[in-house]
């Protein structure tokens, strides 16, 4: 990012906050499919709303259209944070419908399974482009984080200059390894925790004040 | 159309059952649209072609790409693409007057193929690894 654009888009961001301040923002949950997006955004909205956001599933690809929570108050040291927390379906470079048929899906169902992932996740970088505010990216800390669709994704929201925060999810498995994920992205801090179990919500809470309030 | 993948002597013989590989320069990228960028990739990618650009794809370009490649996955006939870069170079490699004017260095060989030809076997820094598997 140019130094000029940079200016730019500082005076951008200080007169949007002049006339918007108490605007939500718009928070983006991306990564894989199966890190567990939808258990966190589920986790969040619970904590805050009462509400759920949507189904979880261990079969990929469970969450095929963005959803959207609004109007989620988070308290963090005598501060309240508005976010709208939008639910995004797991990015990846390819579909192919066969990989559903191995959970007792008929062709018919996987097919239409496929055929909605492709749209979800063309729908998902279309909201990265244009429709978020700040992003918190979910890894499942039992895989590898060295993989193409982890590298562009980082990388494009970089370019977009937004905040991210990135989450290595899943610490209640074995085989668990926040380093690993440190050790990939190093420019960005890694916060570990279990959305499932609830663990470490304190620290993420704290986070997404300190990122995106 | 400029994206149009080239015929190559040869290239095309359906009784061939090896791996194409279209190696791109930066310099015919040079003069393209984002979008006459993806087809050009698509285009080959979907004849069964492995692409390798010298110089990669803007971050903008490689979400526009994975866009496209979803809207164009149908069952049995196209699964998507497999993609293999290096992880994005540290800011602090590009030059005073690139930082000031806002280019961003986008100079990264990158290897993108069908999904189900090309498989990642190991990747990390400094190495990319995987396996082409023929028709």
């Amino acid at each position: 990012m140019g130094l000029l654009t940079s200016l730019r888009d500082s005076i951008s961001r200080v007169t949007d906050g002049l006339f918007a301040a108490d605007e939500p923002k718009r928070i983006g949950i991306y990564g894989p499919p199966n890190a567990g997006k939808t258990t966190l955004a589920n986790r969040i909205a619970r904590d805050w709303t009462g509400d759920a956001v949507g189904p979880e599933s261990h079969i990929p690809h469970e969450t095929r259209r963005a959803r959207r929570k609004e109007n989620v108050e988070i308290e963090r040291n005598g501060r309240k944070v508005t976010i709208d927390i939008v639910d995004t379906p797991g990015v990846t470079t390819k579909v192919d419908y066969k990989e559903f048929l191995d959970h007792d899906m008929e062709k018919e169902d996987a097919v239409r399974r496929s055929r909605e992932a492709t749209e979800g996740v063309a729908e998902a970088m279309h909201w990265l482009r244009e429709d978020v505010d700040g992003v918190i990216y979910v890894l499942d800390s039992t895989t590898d984080p060295f993989t193409q669709v982890n590298t562009m994704l980082i990388g494009i929201i970089e370019s977009q200059d937004l905040p991210a925060l990135i989450l290595a999810n899943k610490t209640d498995l074995p085989g668990s390894d926040v380093q690993q994920i440190a050790n990939a992205f190093p420019q960005h801090e890694t916060i570990p925790l279990s959305a499932l179990e609830g663990e470490n919500m304190d620290e993420v809470y704290t986070k997404i004040a300190e990122y995106f309030g | 159309m400029p994206g149009a993948t080239p015929d190559v002597d040869g290239g095309d013989d359906p009784d061939d059952d090896g791996v194409r590989i279209d190696m791109i320069s930066g310099a015919r990228m040079e003069g393209l649209t984002s979008m006459e960028k993806i087809r050009l990739i698509l285009d080959g990618v979907r004849e069964g072609n492995i692409v390798i650009l010298e110089e990669g794809l803007s971050p903008d370009e490689e979400s526009k790409l994975i866009e496209v490649t979803m809207t164009e996955i149908s069952p049995d006939d196209f699964t998507g693409i497999e993609i293999e870069t290096y992880p994005k170079p540290d800011s602090g490699s590009q030059s005073f007057l690139d930082k000031l004017m806002g280019r961003e260095s986008t100079q990264k060989l990158t290897v993108i193929g069908p999904a189900n030809r090309i498989e990642t076997l190991h990747k990390d820094e400094n190495l990319i690894s995987t396996l082409v598997s023929r028709k």
